[in-house]
């Protein structure tokens, strides 16, 4: 008798949490105050960008005083490799991670995208702009999250969201056929993008062993393992050949 | 008490159960579909050109051009709900009985109005989407206005400033100079549609259906929503102006066989 009213309401719970009605709370991470800082560098010659021939619509083309390239593989001087997503892939303190307020804003300008790769949390708000005086259409296909295409005229602003986890959902125009763009989602904060020097930095870290990966668009994703303690600043530098 | 309280644990296992099963089903109008039945008619139908897995992987998969519809996604292209939202059942429900143009979907028809509710529901059960998520609402479709001068020359300004041309080309006939690159999600070619060659869309043939389309889009294709690109009478004037693409044609044709008599 005891026992079966101990099972009924289990069995209640989970009859309700497979229909996906129920999602259960966690609690908040504790403060945290340690960080991961390092470089992203390219070894070897690095491959020539091939330039895009924008003559199909002449307002892309006129938007460039030199001949636009493409961003696959952006390196910088000194083999800094921008446009690499590094982010925690093991060792996330359990928890629900509130995304930010501030929206992350993707530009189409010069018929490109700015950022060429961009990091957000998941449902954090994604405001899209449309800078040219041209008319945009922006399609993601993602794997995991739905996809959807939206038209975007000059100045008009669109808000979007994705719900789950994706490393990386690649963004196109299909009017503007050589518009290419990766959008990287996570359910946590720790994550950054290398930027032109090949800097990134994930700040706020709880102490923890972690699994740290860097993913680049065309030379795929490395792993380091690495252990951060109480407010600690640890380097990691990543090495990408083609 | 305890009696009590056994009871509406009881009732509250018998309603999430309950709820369960009704994922399972589908409601278009009054009518209720089964995913049971449904199962019965795919393998009997369907499941040729869409595989026993829903993933549009069938033994006639191979032969067909555009490939049948991957469950498995949740992705579709003919719907009354905005880009990147779920369908209702009921678009579901009307593409099988109306069949995709240009493709090897036929319309089902033949089938009993129950019969193809089945089969909607049984089509959800490919994909945990439709147990996770709700479909979008609806989108309203306005009075259509009269198909003035006016509103064909707006549609024709609307159709260049709008990149339309792009892909179906300054004249409508699917050439525009994006099109050779265009893909569906699963990467394989696809065509833009030649307003020239006749208004068989591929959801529909109304000037509302060729309305609600530019509203939501067909998803899974390059084809967008211009649902905060446009205002709804602009989306009208696109409509009308699409409209005249198909009768030019026919008027150079007619012009053309006068002049060879």
């Amino acid at each position: 008798m005891r026992l079966k009213s101990g099972i009924i309401p289990i069995l209640t719970l989970a009859a309700i949490s497979l229909c996906g009605y129920l999602s259960i709370g966690w609690a908040k991470p504790p403060d945290a105050t340690g960080s991961l800082k390092g470089t992203v560098r390219f070894e070897g010659t690095a491959p020539k960008p091939t330039r895009i021939d924008m003559s199909q619509d002449p307002i892309c083309a006129k938007a460039h005083s030199t001949p636009p390239t493409t961003e696959d593989v952006v390196v910088g001087s000194g083999g800094a490799l921008a446009n690499v997503v590094v982010y925690v892939s093991e060792g996330v303190p359990a928890g629900s991670y509130e995304p930010p307020q501030q929206p992350a804003v993707l530009e189409q300008r010069g018929c490109q995208y700015k950022p060429h790769v961009l990091a957000l949390q998941a449902s954090q708000k994604l405001s899209i702009v449309n800078s040219d005086e041209t008319t945009h259409n922006i399609h993601p296909s993602p794997n995991n999250n739905r996809e959807w295409n939206m038209t975007q005229p000059h100045g008009i602003p669109l808000e979007q969201t994705f719900a789950r986890a994706e490393v990386a959902i690649p963004v196109k125009c299909n009017v503007h056929p050589w518009m290419h763009g990766y959008i990287a989602v996570f359910k946590h904060p720790f994550f950054g993008v290398s930027d032109k020097g090949g800097n990134f930095e994930i700040k706020n870290l709880p102490p923890g062993n972690y699994t740290i990966s860097a993913w680049q668009e065309k030379l795929g994703t490395q792993t380091q393992k690495v252990t951060v303690g109480t407010g600690e600043s640890k380097t990691l530098d990543f090495s990408f050949k083609q | 008490m305890r009696i009590q309280f056994r009871l509406a644990n009881t009732a509250v296992i018998v309603m999430a159960m309950m709820s369960c099963a009704f994922s399972q089903d589908s409601h278009i109008g009054k009518l209720v579909g089964n995913a049971k039945r449904g199962k019965e008619l795919y393998q009997r139908y369907c499941i040729f050109c869409h595989g026993p897995e829903g993933d549009g992987r069938g033994e006639s998969a191979p032969y067909l051009d555009p490939k049948p519809r991957d469950f498995t996604k949740a992705l579709f292209k003919c719907r009354s709900t905005p880009s990147g939202t779920l369908p209702l059942d009921s678009d579901l429900y009307n593409t099988i009985s109306r069949g995709v143009h240009a493709s090897g979907m036929p319309s089902w028809k033949p089938l009993l109005r129950q019969e193809r509710a089945d089969l909607v529901a049984y089509i959800k059960t490919f994909s945990s989407s439709f147990q996770e998520e709700q479909p979008g609402t609806a989108v309203t479709i306005p009075p259509e206005p009269p198909d003035s001068v006016d509103s064909i020359k707006r549609g024709a300004e609307l159709f260049e400033s709008m990149n339309c041309w792009s892909c179906h080309g300054k004249d409508g006939r699917g050439h525009g100079p994006s099109a050779a690159s265009l893909t569906d999600s699963k990467g394989y070619p696809i065509t833009p549609f030649d307003f020239t060659s006749g208004t068989h869309f591929k959801c529909g043939d109304t000037n509302q259906e060729m309305f609600r389309d530019l509203l939501t889009g067909l998803d899974g294709t390059p084809m967008p929503s211009f649902a905060s690109a446009m205002k709804p009478e602009h989306m009208w004037d696109v409509v009308h102006y699409i409209r005249t693409l198909h009768e030019k044609k026919h008027s150079i044709e007619l012009k053309s066989e006068t002049q060879g008599q």
